[in-house]
């Protein structure tokens, strides 16, 4: 869609065409540069990618080909202030999320305080009855959560999306700074960032205070993350997350439930593993308790993890808490668990399972973007302003067979950042991903985050899947 | 480590050593295509493929026994699937699922052998290209193994990987000899004639081992000199005593680091003091290719031993 007919908020340049105080220190340095060597830098920057092999599997057509998600060599930057304002609506809504999570599967207070209807979670597929009176170790359910927010104005940061189950791409935040450190050396000793390289250190450190029970006076928890496999979209985050925590790398064929414990197949025999990273959604994480003809789960391990013998991260039954049906509840879920207002906006959502929004929601399809509800990375939704008439109208088609199934929101002017072009800088829309690890030991969110960014002219999807493409996030240092 | 790591490094190596000797095997027979005769040349690249136990499938696909065709189907046929391209994609496959047990040089050099191989073998090799082609598989296989030198930790990882190269290169010399003496040699009375002597240095070229034997020999190609060079010399790399002394050396590493002893080790520990205790005379005696066969037969079932011992399997 084009968004000329919405005046966005442009991060570098203000209305009148000063560059903004975060961006002072960059375009200094920026304008000193000689544009063809950026260019050269920027091919530079795309071959090491390919040669460490920073790719994504696509699914669907080309199915097995590995991408490269396109990198943008202008920084994302925001100030050290509006970062801690950020980073406390942040800590709010995640600390929201898990007393949120706790509450469902046990007393259910939000409910019977008559503030999120029971059919939201009931019916849902996210919720998981084998979590009920269940706390997972340290009572921790999201070890890892990634918000993410877009801008609309100097002060108007809103969450679009919460990400309890298993976010990704935190491993392209912490490639970006080192390709950015690499190829601009001098940049980073003009302008002062701050640092994201200790957020697998922290990672692991987080993991570990969530042990089970049964590690218990073992000064080293056993760490493992779960991949489903070198097909995955997400293989190569899996083996780096792993292989910078010291952590096995593995798949349902090295595990196994024995004598009461997860086990991994090692050289040496049958390993306990204390702590799971798990990247594979719930459904497939034990055929015995879940889905049956699941290949990529242990059989076993929900009795394990219900008898104390492993924590999985993270929990199972987390993704109710980011379902969109649920999302729209978010400013009355933070309000009731924390008692304070919620620091970060939602955006204005209307639930088409109610017949008023539904109504407003069909008379204005053209302008409005709808999602479906369990649905993500930009499949099956409708971004009416940059539809044709017939997409609307059979969109319209589901939508009325299906409400329930939908939410809307009004199309938002994100804010743009200019990304490089041969012709010069040119502003594109962006949203911003901060990664918040949960553990008892307190909260932690890496200073920046994975900015996404919509490569074409106007685009305002910034989807991986969809041709977006990704920004080192600068916080400035204080 | 994971049963499974271990796995995916043992062959990751063993497919690097391999796509090596292929092209070290290719070189020499396409040097013996370019200074002797045609049909001589059809021989060879007939005894090429059966050295990599790829004739009858050839045979079966109707293909012609000249260079370029033998060549193609060797390095990049779809159906062939022991290619040098499908070996070098199957090496990078498990680099992958191994991320997290090599390091990240020896990831980028396996990697960057996948991107460099597959587009240089996306098309038919041209004659005028062999050589260039044969030449980057054997510098990429090398930088591999460099990198996996520099910068690897001297654990089980490691020690996994190595004598997965020296199963590997102890089995290629072993073929490569007997395919020499077995298939090329018709009879006896070819023995010491001008086209035998060109084979035996065929049989040196191929194992990277020309320049040594004749720094040894001051020039001098005795072919039982050769066999026992190539056989029994522990100072040449890819001689089976080296290769033994080498399997040796990473078993003993494992079985001190985990505490405890394996059927594969007993099995490694017999077959190289046989070996050591073998002279040249003796194994001529027993027949060249008697020799051979058992020592290859003795090979595959340490490496089946050791993927049974250590769990390379579920």
């Amino acid at each position: 869609m084009k968004s000329a007919t919405l005046s966005s908020f442009d991060e570098m340049i203000d209305a009148e065409g000063q560059v903004r105080p975060a961006y002072a220190g960059y375009r200094e340095w920026y304008d000193a540069q000689n544009p063809k060597w950026l260019e050269r830098q920027g091919k530079a920057a795309e071959s090491v990618f390919r040669r460490t092999g920073i790719t994504f599997n696509v699914y669907g057509e080309d199915a097995g080909q590995e991408r490269l998600i396109p990198f943008d060599m202008i920084p994302r930057i925001v100030t050290s202030d509006e970062w801690t304002r950020l980073s406390r609506g942040i800590e709010q809504r995640v600390r929201a999320i898990n007393a949120f999570l706790h509450d469902l599967y046990h007393k259910r207070e939000i409910i019977k305080a008559g503030k999120v209807p029971e059919r939201l979670f009931l019916g849902n597929e996210a919720y998981l009855a084998e979590m009920v009176g269940f706390t997972p170790p340290g009572a921790v359910y999201t070890h890892i959560v990634g918000i993410d927010l877009v801008r609309t104005g100097t002060d108007d940061f809103m969450v679009l999306e919460d990400n309890a189950r298993t976010p990704s791409g935190v491993s392209y935040m912490l490639e970006n700074r080192e390709t950015m450190m690499a190829m601009f050396p001098d940049l980073f000793t003009k302008v002062q960032v701050q640092p994201v390289s200790d957020y697998p250190r922290a990672l692991a450190r987080s993991l570990a205070a969530c042990a089970p029970p049964a590690a218990r006076g073992s000064d080293r928890p056993v760490i493992a993350v779960l991949t489903p496999g070198i097909y995955n979209s997400a293989y190569y985050e899996h083996a780096f997350l792993a292989d910078q925590m010291g952590a096995e790398l593995v798949e349902a064929g090295d595990l196994r439930v024995v004598d009461g414990r997860v086990r991994m197949r090692t050289t040496r025999g049958w390993k306990a593993i204390d702590v799971l990273y798990r990247r594979v959604d719930d459904d497939y994480l034990d055929p015995l308790t879940f889905n049956p003809n699941s290949m990529l789960g242990v059989a076993g391990i929900m009795d394990v993890y219900r008898a104390g013998g492993i924590t999985i991260a993270n929990a199972p039954g987390t993704g109710i808490a980011d379902d969109k049906a649920i999302y729209s509840f978010m400013p009355e879920i933070v309000e009731f668990y924390t008692g304070e207002k919620p620091i970060l906006k939602n955006v204005p959502t209307w639930r088409c399972s109610e017949p008023e929004a539904l109504r407003y929601v069909l008379d204005h399809l053209p302008e409005l973007v709808v999602k479906e509800v369990h649905g993500s990375g930009g499949y099956g939704m409708l971004i009416g302003p940059t539809s044709s008439k017939s997409e609307i109208a059979a969109f319209e088609h589901k939508l009325r067979a299906r409400p329930d199934n939908y939410i809307a929101q009004p199309t938002l002017a994100l804010s743009t950042v200019p990304i490089f072009t041969k012709a010069g800088l040119a502003p594109r829309h962006v949203d911003l991903r901060p990664f918040v690890l949960v553990s008892p030991e307190g909260i932690n969110i890496t200073p920046g985050g994975l900015t996404r960014v919509a490569l074409k002219k106007g685009s305002l999807v910034v989807n991986s899947s969809q041709g977006g493409g990704t920004k080192d996030s600068w916080v400035l240092a204080d | 480590m994971l049963g499974r790591s271990a796995w995916g490094i043992f062959w990751m190596a063993r497919y690097m050593e391999r796509t090596e000797n292929i092209a070290r095997l290719l070189d020499a027979g396409f040097r013996m295509a370019l200074t002797r005769g045609i049909s001589v040349a059809s021989d060879e690249w007939r005894s090429v493929l059966v050295t990599l136990g790829l004739d009858e499938e050839y045979k079966a696909l109707g293909g012609e026994y000249s260079g370029p065709a033998i060549t193609n189907y060797i390095l990049r046929d779809k159906h062939n699937p022991g290619s040098v391209l499908a070996m070098i994609e199957a090496a990078r496959t498990n680099a992958r699922m191994v991320r997290t047990a090599i390091t990240r040089e020896v990831w980028e050099a396996t990697n960057e052998s996948w991107m460099l191989l597959k587009d240089m073998l996306a098309r038919p090799v041209k004659e005028s290209e062999l050589g260039n082609v044969l030449d980057v598989i054997r510098r990429q296989a090398t930088s591999v193994r460099g990198a996996m030198e520099g910068t690897m930790l001297r654990n089980d990882i490691f020690n996994f990987a190595r004598i997965g190269t020296h199963l590997e290169r102890a089995d290629n010399t072993a073929r490569i000899l007997d395919v020499k003496y077995h298939v090329l040699l018709p009879s006896v009375a070819w023995v010491g004639s001008r086209l035998d002597n060109a084979q035996w240095e065929m049989v040196l070229r191929s194992v990277a081992g020309e320049r040594a034997f004749r720094w040894l020999n001051a020039g001098a190609l005795d072919p039982k000199g050769i066999a026992e060079f190539v056989i029994l010399d522990g100072r040449f790399p890819r001689s089976l005593a080296y290769c033994y002394a080498k399997l040796n050396s990473n078993m003993a590493w494992l079985v001190k680091g985990y505490g405890f002893d394996t059927g594969a080790g007993h099995l490694l520990r017999d077959a190289t003091e046989q070996l050591n205790q073998t002279s040249i005379a003796e194994v001529f005696e027993y027949g060249l290719h008697e020799f051979i066969t058992r020592f290859l037969a003795t090979n595959r079932r340490i490496a089946e031993a050791i993927a049974a011992d250590y769990r390379f399997i579920a």
